[in-house]
């Protein structure tokens, strides 16, 4: 019945339908069962009131400021973090020497629990906003620089070697293969660096911050208002959504060669 | 300044090379006191058994590798030679348009942008390929990519050409469409070439001169002439005696295959 899954193949519109069934089966139940008493209102308060609350946050305009300094942290966070790990990563993929120094460096700062830095951060940086982005920026660091790195390294042989033929040297070797070689990987890099400042951004404001989406979960938690947790997991993850598509944007308009769709037509 | 409008004739001495691959699972020796001499604008074939080193030579003449032994030399020449190599596949840059693949010798020459843009749309119009001039290459036919590939190397203006198996992957109808544009672009600036091929008709149809190859490790057996006038007739059937060529370089093709199959059995 279904067919086999490839890469290149599109998907239905009636599979978005299915996902979308789905989504609304499992609100429905949910909102049926806070109703009538099955779960507690107090943890799970039904979705009509999550959206309702929503709504009054919209409308007191605090929604827009929590989202502002989220997003603005975020963006810059994201913008310095993935920008260096750009820049670092094809430098590390084009340079043995730069590689082999700085490789056992990254391999032991990577795996490290960013939110664990982030007294370090406080202490150079002060309790502000610079610490704060920082920490978003070291998060988004890593998997741009690694995915870089690693997207820089696989390019095929002959593409150096045709290049190197025709007598191209450092710079042309930069714009003409290397960056749109590891392109792919940098995007994928960039979609995983997101995701990580998303995480980190709220965690940071939960800990020691007095706007922003994590600040208001923190406040809510506190003074037990679980449905503006609710609201504020909905705006996350509406967030989360948004920066998918505009990643998937970014990435057909800077690699036009990469295409599927017209391939397949 | 770019001079990329005239290449110089420029002969190729290859002198003594020799080559050995080495790795913790053995070492290879791929070509061994390897000399011969292409005259400048000559064309010559190389052919030889599979794993013979041929695709290694060509490569040690690009300056794509460098040989543990012996020299290349291009005499008469005070300066580098362009040497431009065609690859046999992957011959083109999948994120350029076919257009700014064909231009990136030039851009690489330092010619700006519209004159290359401009040069490199003549070239693939010259050769078809003037509605996929926009095309990114994975949107062309093998054989178009082949085709653009040639214009790629061609449009720079080498003095060298060095190409492996440039037609391997195209159907026989394909491959001698080719070979006429080849060799058309070839008449035109008759740069030197040296062009590696499987297929022994193939190269009697092309070159001045066919070195036979022998098996691993690589050494020339034997210079063929070609004895045929030019333009040449790609379907062979004006040219005489070349069914008499083909038998005798296949044969010696044949024992080099078999003594290298008997020397890696036990
Ligand atoms: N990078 C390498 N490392 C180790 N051995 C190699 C390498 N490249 C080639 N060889 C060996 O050198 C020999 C010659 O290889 P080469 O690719 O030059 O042969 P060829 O004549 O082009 O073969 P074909 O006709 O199949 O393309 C082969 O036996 C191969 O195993
Ligand atoms: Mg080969």
């Amino acid at each position: 019945m279904s067919r086999p899954d490839r890469p290149c193949s599109r998907p239905f519109p009636k599979e978005r339908l299915v996902s979308a069934a789905v989504l609304f089966g499992v609100l429905a139940l949910w909102e049926v069962a806070a109703r009538a008493g099955w779960v507690s209102r107090l943890f799970f308060p039904p979705p009509s009131f999550i959206v309702q609350t929503l709504g009054r946050m919209a409308w007191s305009g605090q929604l827009w400021t929590d989202l502002g300094y989220t997003m603005g942290r975020l963006g810059a966070g994201l913008f310095l973090g993935a920008g260096s790990g750009l820049l670092l990563g094809w430098l590390m993929g084009a340079s043995r020497p730069v590689r082999l120094a700085l490789d056992p460096l990254v391999a032991a700062l990577h795996p490290m629990p960013k939110l664990a830095l982030f007294p370090i951060f406080l202490i150079l940086l002060g309790i502000g906003e610079a610490s704060k982005v920082a920490l978003l920026a070291l998060a988004a660091f890593f998997p741009m620089l690694i995915n870089t790195l690693a997207g820089v390294r696989q390019i095929d042989c002959v593409y150096w070697e045709l290049a190197a033929n025709y007598g191209a040297r450092r710079l042309a070797m930069l714009r003409r293969v290397i960056l749109p070689g590891s392109l792919p990987m940098s995007m994928v890099g960039l979609r995983l660096a997101a995701n990580n400042v998303l995480v980190v951004a709220i965690a940071v404001e939960m800990l020691s911050a007095q706007e922003g989406l994590g600040a208001t979960i923190w406040m809510a938690w506190q003074t037990l208002h679980t449905e503006e947790l609710y609201a504020m997991l909905a705006v996350i993850g509406a967030v989360g959504i948004c920066l998918h598509f505009i990643v998937e944007r970014v990435t057909r308009w800077l690699m036009p060669w990469n295409n599927r769709e017209t391939r397949n037509g | 300044m770019y001079n990329m409008m005239t290449n110089q004739a420029t002969d190729l001495r290859v002198d003594s090379l020799s080559m050995r691959y080495s790795s913790p699972r053995g070492s290879v020796d791929a070509l061994q006191g390897v000399s011969f001499h292409v005259a400048a604008g000559e064309f010559v074939a190389l052919v030889g058994p599979s794993g013979c080193g041929k695709s290694t030579l060509l490569r040690i003449v690009a300056g794509l590798q460098s040989p543990d032994l012996g020299e290349i030399a291009f005499p008469g020449r005070q300066t580098a030679p362009k040497c431009r190599f065609v690859f046999q596949n992957h011959a083109l840059f999948p994120w350029m348009t076919v257009r700014d693949n064909v231009a990136f010798g030039l851009e690489m020459d330092g010619m700006p942008g519209a004159e290359r843009r401009a040069l490199a749309g003549e070239q693939l119009a010259a050769l078809g390929l003037a509605d996929f001039m926009d095309h990114y290459p994975h949107e062309l036919s093998g054989g178009m990519c082949q085709r653009a590939a040639i214009a790629q190397a061609f449009v720079t203006r080498p003095d060298v050409l060095l190409m492996d198996e440039p037609l391997r992957a195209l159907d026989a109808q394909m491959r001698m469409v080719i070979q006429e544009d080849l060799l058309a672009l070839w008449e035109r600036t008759r740069p030197t070439v040296l062009y590696v091929t499987h297929d022994i008709e193939e190269a009697l149809l092309l070159a001045d001169r066919v070195l036979v190859m022998s098996g691993r490790p690589g050494r020339i057996r034997e210079a063929v002439e070609v004895p045929f006038g030019r333009p040449r007739d790609l379907t062979g059937r004006n040219h005489q005696g070349i069914e008499e060529l083909k038998w005798r370089i296949w044969k010696m093709l044949e024992q080099e295959v078999k003594q290298q199959l008997h020397m890696s059995r036990p």
